[in-house]
């Protein structure tokens, strides 16, 4: 074990965590909007929606990220059609093409976990919403959605986990992020072990950190569940 | 179950060759990508064919043992041999002084010379240079072409596969461009073909495999054909350092088979040229 390395290693692998973070961030944030979508798509009780709903969703959970990634980068950029469209300014950036991906496949995902929290609601509390007066709509904002999203914040915190570790999978497409830059330094030095388990190291930081952040929110959204 | 019994057989052979020093070799256990035609790569039916495919049966048949070729990744083929996964890497590897630190090469079997490829219509296309670049010994022409390449390619998005002597010169001789590391050859020529990096630097023979196919049809030669100093001293074959037995008899076999014109054949037959050493 060559500590040496591990130590000069550490502050390269440092700087690919912003690109991580960035990829991690902005691929939760526009998959969070697109779940909430699917989710209520599929449980508008209308056929078309609901179909479509389903169908993206047994797709994109039923391939895997890596082939995902792939055939969004390499697979598009086959067509001409592709690479003379206005797509091609998104899709020719790795990082755009991996932040799609990953969008994608953490939307499928994320629409079933909130799916799971909309139909764990109550009945009475909606039927007590409707006695109120609120249109569908109202109640959906202000009483459906939040129980929902509260009921699905563990399995949703899962996911933002997950989403940290399929995050490396976007130096297959030459992003430079933790293991990409891990696999360079490893092309050089040809010493795995210790650049692996620094990379290893970072990403336990890392969902340390997002573990400690979905504590903090259910403990604030479970008031009643214990005395201030 | 196939992997635990090659690396069992491998850690086997290390312990015996390390206890016994010099080991009588019956059976080398011989890594390679199978990624990189011409030289390796896997056929539809998942075997290992290319033209070191076929010099592996010629060197162990010279060697008088027998040989397994096994599959790896690049960027994991050289802890691979350290570990004992295989005895012997034939992977297009370059012998380079970085490489020399960690493993023991062979002699050279096969040289051939780097080469930046564009596409077609690309403003890089036809640099007006030497024809041949020998990065040692630096006289004022190669110098001036040197320069050329560094102007024209400023600003530039290159590409080359990771942990190469391709990516080396890039970062060694080329300033002000954008890098990106592939982990395929066909990787790298995918993205050339999509036009999302301006050139990519490769081995001749990888990029002509590539021209001759439909999707690489656009694509073309520039500057000149390169070879020495960063370049490395030919493909040799990989071995751990303290198999220097094993050493000498590849550097026997392969001079043999050099002096003899099966390496000429075998490399005729899979590149259309001579690359003999």
């Amino acid at each position: 074990m060559n500590l040496q390395l591990m130590w000069e290693s550490a502050p390269r692998l440092l700087g690919g965590t912003a690109l991580t973070v960035q990829l991690v961030l902005l691929s939760l944030l526009l998959g969070f909007v697109l779940a909430i979508a699917i989710a209520l798509m599929r449980l508008s009780g209308i056929r078309t929606l609901s179909s479509f709903a389903s169908a993206y969703v047994f797709v994109f959970r039923g391939t895997p990220l890596l082939v995902q990634i792939f055939l969004i980068y390499f697979g598009l950029a086959q067509f001409e059609a592709v690479r003379e469209s206005i797509a091609w300014i998104v899709l020719r950036e790795p990082f755009w093409a991996a932040i799609i991906a990953l969008t994608l496949n953490t939307g499928a995902y994320t629409s079933e976990i909130f799916r799971g929290g909309i139909q764990a609601v109550p009945y009475g509390e909606i039927e007590a919403a409707k006695a109120c007066g609120m249109s569908r709509l109202m109640s959906y904002r202000r009483i459906i959605l939040p129980l929902a999203l509260r009921q699905a914040l563990p399995a949703y915190g899962n996911e933002m986990i997950l989403m940290v570790k399929a995050s490396s999978l976007a130096s297959t497409i030459t992003l430079l992020e933790i293991t990409g830059i891990a696999r360079s330094i490893i092309a050089r030095t040809y010493s795995p072990v210790e650049v692996f388990i620094v990379a290893g190291v970072i990403y336990l930081a890392i969902n340390f950190a997002i573990t400690l952040f979905v504590q903090r929110m259910e403990h604030r959204l479970t008031p009643y569940l214990h005395r201030a | 179950m196939k992997r635990t019994i090659v690396l069992l057989a491998g850690a086997a052979v290390l312990v015996i060759a390390g206890q016994a020093g010099a080991k009588d070799w019956t059976e080398v256990v011989i890594g390679t990508e199978g990624a990189y035609p011409p030289w390796n790569s896997t056929n539809a039916s998942g075997e290992l064919v290319g033209a070191e495919m076929d010099l592996a049966a010629e060197l162990c048949a010279r060697m008088n043992v027998t040989c397994k070729i096994i599959a790896q990744d690049w960027d994991g083929i050289i802890p691979a041999l350290q570990n004992g996964k295989y005895d012997a890497i034939m992977a297009g590897m370059s012998i380079t002084p970085e490489r020399m630190e960690a493993i023991n090469f062979s002699r050279g079997y096969f040289n051939d010379p780097a080469r930046i490829a564009v596409l077609k219509g690309s403003d890089l296309e036809g640099l007006e240079t030497i024809e041949r670049l020998t990065l040692e010994d630096i006289d004022a022409d190669e110098q001036a072409t040197l320069d050329k390449l560094k102007e024209a390619l400023a600003g530039k998005t290159i590409g080359a596969q990771i942990a190469t002597i391709h990516a080396n010169f890039i970062e060694q001789f080329l300033t002000d461009v954008d890098i990106r590391a592939y982990q395929t050859q066909d990787e790298l020529n995918l993205d050339l073909q999509a036009g999302r990096i301006d050139a990519a630097v490769a081995d001749n023979q990888a990029f002509k495999d590539f021209m001759e196919t439909a999707e690489g049809a656009d694509i073309v030669f520039t500057g000149p054909a390169m070879s020495g100093g960063v370049f490395g001293k030919g493909v040799g074959v990989g071995l751990r350092k303290e198999d220097s037995d094993l050493l000498d008899l590849f550097n026997q076999a392969i001079n043999e088979a050099t002096a003899d014109g099966t390496v000429t054949r075998i490399s005729i037959d899979w590149f259309g040229t001579d690359m003999s050493m």
